[in-house]
């Protein structure tokens, strides 16, 4: 096994300064266990795209260290470089190149020897699916094609680490379901790490097997889905009357058996203290103050719910303004 | 396992050749525009041959030279929006994530564009003999324009790369071409130096390097060998392009960020 199979990414005190903007990431610590898939999941602008910009080289850390794949991010920046892959937030293509050209020019660069290039690239375009378009230039891509062409591109050279910087960002269901599925494989069948950011709570819960939720640029929350979830514990009862001027009453009910949340309209929901036990008491309590119901739907928590308790806000109520993007001028 | 520095240069050059390639726009008008303006200049300005001091008696043969430089100010805007765009599609991360050095890079880019503008060069010069011009220096003299062809869009090349690396932005590199314009009818594009009779024209165009590369140009086609000339020619050429070139490295050094 090679050094950088043996290990993942470890990162202590890392932070990022921008000059005449808040501070980006502000003494985050991680630790990435070979193999894993990791999820880094936070709102725009949380700093997420600023973290894979230094673990990848690409960017200074202001302060703090890390290592990937065993090697320093700032000493060792080619080591680093050499043992990773990454597709970053956009697609970044030449509209200009088919496919194949990218390939090419991919492999050439990354020193495949010349002998497997052709092979490797085609491979590679078979893998994810574009051998039909492979000679079709980039422009005419959809959004899915680029992102696959872009995952493919940052696999020409077989890293052990993979950093995927939001790979399903404005994809439609079945791309992004497509994504997963590569990922998953990447990760399970061949072994690589991969770092992914997203602000797809269900995307990290399907995919990461542990997760951290990082938020104004501090980590508030870290384990996996299942224990981040249980660490909320309660399941949310969400109960819709059949006469809508009974949402009050109802609530009310609810309120008995635990603390209100957030539901829909027209519904009146709790985050049940006693568990799915007090599933029973709430029916009976419901029909002995002769209110009926059209919907009752008991929810597991999620890791929406573990966002909420950790920062106060919900995850698709974060700073939709604030591009997670690091700004050019730097204050080192 | 890393690649030659040669081999990547190769790479980059290849790719910045299609990219050209691939766009009508980048090639057509930079081949057809400094032609039909030379036609028009030819056509309207013949009479000028006939003023005391002018150095040809063909007009031709003193708008000859033109093209050549009019074709480098297209070498500027096509290797600045190449590299403009590579900023703003963020490929040019992808490239900073791979063993490339940044010289591949930039040497690959301008590599790209000056083989473009060599096939230019020759085009304008197999349109200067068909339409009859004299050419003085011989057929050795097709080589040394050539070249010096070369040094001038390496110069505008760097200029257009500068800019293109510094802003991140076609929008900017664009903006820029008609201020390349200007220099270039502020020169000795249309009359000699000592003909033009407006003294701040004459000034602005004695202090505008532009006149030095047009007046290199020329002197292959209409006096010869002419060794003053031709070394404020390739001087001037050669010192934008190392300046320009060195900039365009800085830039790329600030824009191609990696530890």
């Amino acid at each position: 096994m090679n050094r950088a199979a043996e290990h993942g990414i470890e990162v202590e005190g890392l932070v990022r300064d921008f000059k005449d903007g808040p501070r980006a990431v502000d003494g985050i610590d991680l630790r990435v266990q070979p193999g894993e898939i990791y999820g880094f999941l936070g709102p725009n602008g949380a700093g997420k795209s600023t973290t894979v910009l230094m673990l990848t080289t690409l960017l200074p850390p202001t302060a703090g260290t890390a290592r990937v794949a065993g090697h320093d991010i700032v000493r060792e920046g080619p080591a680093v470089r050499s043992a990773i892959g990454a597709a970053l937030q956009e697609a970044a293509l030449d509209p200009l190149l088919s496919g194949r050209e990218h390939m090419k020019l991919q492999t050439t660069l990354q020193g495949v020897p010349k002998a497997e290039r052709r092979g490797r690239g085609d491979e590679l375009i078979e893998r994810v699916g574009l051998a039909d378009a492979a000679d079709r230039r980039v422009g005419g891509y959809s959004g899915g094609m680029k992102r696959r062409l872009d995952l493919a591109l940052a696999l020409v050279h077989r890293p052990r680490i993979l950093f995927l910087d939001e790979p399903t960002t404005g994809l439609d269901p079945s791309s992004r379901a497509d994504m997963w599925q590569e990922v998953a494989h990447l990760a399970r069948d061949e072994g690589v790490t991969v770092f992914l950011t997203t602000q797809y709570l269900e995307e990290a819960d399907v995919l990461a097997d542990q997760i951290a939720i990082i938020d104004r640029g501090t980590i508030v929350a870290r384990g996996t889905p299942d224990a981040l979830k249980a660490e909320i514990g309660r399941p949310t009862l969400e109960v819709t009357p059949a006469a809508p001027d009974q949402r009050e009453a109802v609530a009310t009910v609810l309120a008995r058996f635990g603390t209100p949340a957030p539901a829909p309209p027209g519904a009146a929901a709790a985050r049940l203290r006693g568990g799915a036990e007090e599933l029973a008491g709430v029916v009976r309590a419901l029909d002995a103050e002769d209110l009926a119901v059209t919907d009752f739907q008991l929810h597991a928590p999620t890791l929406d719910d573990v966002f909420l308790a950790k920062t106060g806000r919900k995850l698709d109520a974060g700073d939709e303004a604030a591009a997670d993007e690091p700004r050019e001028a730097v204050v080192a | 396992m890393s690649v030659s520095l040669l081999a990547q240069i190769g790479q980059m050059a290849r790719r910045s050749i299609l990219q050209t390639l691939r766009q009508p726009a980048m090639v057509v008008p930079p081949i057809l525009f400094p032609l039909v303006l030379m036609a028009i200049n030819v056509g309207g300005l013949e009479a000028a041959t006939s003023l005391p001091g002018f150095p040809s008696d063909s007009y031709l043969d003193f708008a000859i030279a033109v093209p050549f430089v009019q074709g480098a100010l297209f070498a500027a805007i096509n290797a600045g929006s190449a590299l403009a765009r590579d900023v703003e599609t963020g490929f040019i991360k992808r490239l900073a994530m791979t063993p490339m050095q940044r010289t591949a890079l930039l040497l690959g880019h301008l590599g790209g564009v000056l083989v473009v503008a060599l096939a230019s060069a020759c085009i304008y010069t197999a349109a200067g003999f068909a339409a009859g011009m004299d050419f003085e220096a011989g057929v050795a003299g097709v080589p040394v324009l050539l070249a010096l062809a070369m040094v001038i869009a390496l110069a505008f090349a760097g200029i257009g790369a500068y800019i293109g690396l510094r802003s991140g932005s076609g929008e900017a590199v664009q903006g820029f071409f008609p201020l390349l314009f200007v220099l270039l009818f502020l020169s000795s594009m249309s009359l000699p130096r000592p003909l033009i009779e407006q003294d701040w024209f004459r000034l602005i165009a004695t202090y505008n390097p532009v006149s030095y590369l047009l007046e290199g140009v020329r002197s292959i086609v209409i006096t010869g060998w002419d060794a003053e000339a031709l070394a404020l020619g390739f001087g001037f050429a050669s010192v934008i392009a190392l300046i320009a070139v060195t900039g365009s490295a800085a830039a790329l050094r600030t824009r191609l960020v990696r530890t």
